[in-house]
């Protein structure tokens, strides 16, 4: 087995085996898309109209809740050191953990954010499209959080500061991903903000490994 | 070959040590000795390359080991101070998780064997979680077994002949938590590594009674701070 794939495993595993944490941010998600209309009232106009929104800010808050798990573990026990000395490039040890925690906290949310458009009274078209494109975004939460995550590794409250850094930078991918809803709900086409989204992947897919591995290495020092 | 030429390290605004430079050949034993906070594991953690020196460098084979990271640390294995397992998955697993890490090819036999070699090869099935403090450094330590290709190990020939084995061995404080017969043990395996051509740099605070011919010490002293 190759290093890239005995961690995804690995984290996969520990993930099973601590199936609370995994839950948390799923209920996290939910509570907070479910607050809106009980705060807002029951006008299905104006639910419908900022579904889009809220869903995506409560994507963008519940990965970022999620991104304290993401090296903390290993560094605290060591196991981040093994990893800086692995023969194997750190970046692509840091791919392999940022997908395993896409695949953890990530996806789950893609997959329930269908169920709460619906709850929003979203047209089908619409939630289609929201779906897509959080399925294109939420990498990319996942991927500049880890260098925020790497940068505030054992900085006492680092959730404060990891929020700090990482949020400013997560606007692009909310104002795309909403817009992408926002368009296709007004009866234009969604494919630019969609091209959009995927552009930010391939950009941080390039430059976040390297920069978190970077940072990794600081943190270390 | 590792050498160490003119290292010097601060951590804060305390220097720790200043123009540090030795060399450990094949079959040569380093045993790094010093008071608390004299920067045993610093020094361990800048011939790893996880800790860059303020001044000099670390050199493998004549080459600086900041350009040459991926080729080193194939031919590196480093236990420190923290065990570096997971509470949460078996015994087997970390071993194996550690292997594959470490670049090495790790078949589950050669998992056992290395964890039987430890003498935890009972618990091989347990979650980490349930070991006592000496199990999990056993467990730990059962990755220089792995290294090495156990002695009774399936996989042809043992030690540092065969490409699986790592040459150079850095532990900090293997023997802390260690019972004494683990000590010995493990006092065995590291003669056995270093008499094959294997290099090793420890620290301890227990006398080292490994009869290698190689073996030479240094003695890191605490700087005392003038107003203490």
């Amino acid at each position: 087995m190759s290093p890239f794939s005995c961690i995804v495993r690995r984290d996969l595993l520990l993930a099973f085996r601590r199936r609370s944490d995994v839950f948390n941010t799923l209920v996290f998600f939910i509570i907070v898309v479910s607050l809106f209309p009980l705060g807002v009232g029951p006008e299905p106009n104006q639910l419908r109209a900022m579904a889009p929104g809220v869903i995506w800010v409560a994507a963008l808050l519940a990965s970022m809740l999620a991104l304290n798990r993401l090296f903390a573990a290993d560094f605290a026990d060591g196991t981040l050191e093994q990893m800086a000395l692995s023969p194997e490039p750190l970046f692509l040890l840091v791919i392999a953990k940022v997908a395993a925690h896409w695949l953890v906290a990530g996806l789950p949310l893609v997959l329930i954010a269908p169920v709460l458009g619906i709850q929003f009274d979203m047209p089908s078209d619409a939630i289609m499209v929201m779906a897509a494109s959080l399925v294109l975004g939420t990498p990319v939460l996942s991927l500049i959080g880890a260098v925020g995550a790497a940068l505030t590794l054992g900085v006492r409250g680092g959730g404060v500061l990891v929020a700090l850094l990482v949020l400013p930078l997560y606007v692009p991918v909310l104002v795309f991903g909403a817009g992408a809803v926002v368009a296709s709900g007004a009866g234009l086409s969604a494919q630019a903000h969609l091209l959009l989204i995927g552009a930010s992947l391939a950009l941080s897919l390039v430059l976040s490994p390297w920069a978190t591995a970077m940072a990794l290495r600081i943190s270390l020092d | 070959m590792l050498e160490a030429y003119r290292l010097e390290c601060t951590r804060g605004d305390r220097t720790l040590f200043r123009g540090l430079s030795f060399s450990v050949a094949p079959t040569q034993l380093l045993h790094v000795a010093g008071a608390n906070g004299a920067g045993k594991t610093s020094l361990l953690r800048i011939l790893c390359g996880l800790l860059s020196p303020a001044h000099g460098e670390v050199r493998w084979g004549g080459q600086p080991i900041a350009a040459t990271r991926e080729e080193y640390a194939a031919q590196l294995l480093y236990i420190g101070h923290s065990n570096a397992l997971k509470d949460e998955l078996t015994a087997l697993e970390n071993l194996e998780i550690g292997g594959t890490l470490a670049g090495r090819r790790c078949t589950r036999d050669a998992a056992l064997d290395a964890l039987q070699e430890l003498g935890v090869g009972r618990c091989a099935q347990l979650p980490v979680r349930a070991l006592s403090q000496g199990q999990r450094r056993r467990v730990s330590l059962a990755r220089l077994a792995l290294g090495a290709g156990g002695a009774g190990g399936a996989g042809g020939a043992p030690g540092i002949g065969s490409e699986n084995a790592a040459k150079l061995w850095i532990l900090d404080e293997p023997f802390a938590a260690l019972d004494t017969a683990a000590v010995t043990h493990l006092e065995n395996l590291i003669a056995r590594h270093v008499g094959a051509g294997g290099m090793a740099v420890l620290t301890t605070h227990q006398p080292l009674a490994i009869a290698t011919v190689g073996m030479f010490r240094i003695e890191l002293e605490y700087e005392m701070d003038a107003r203490l």
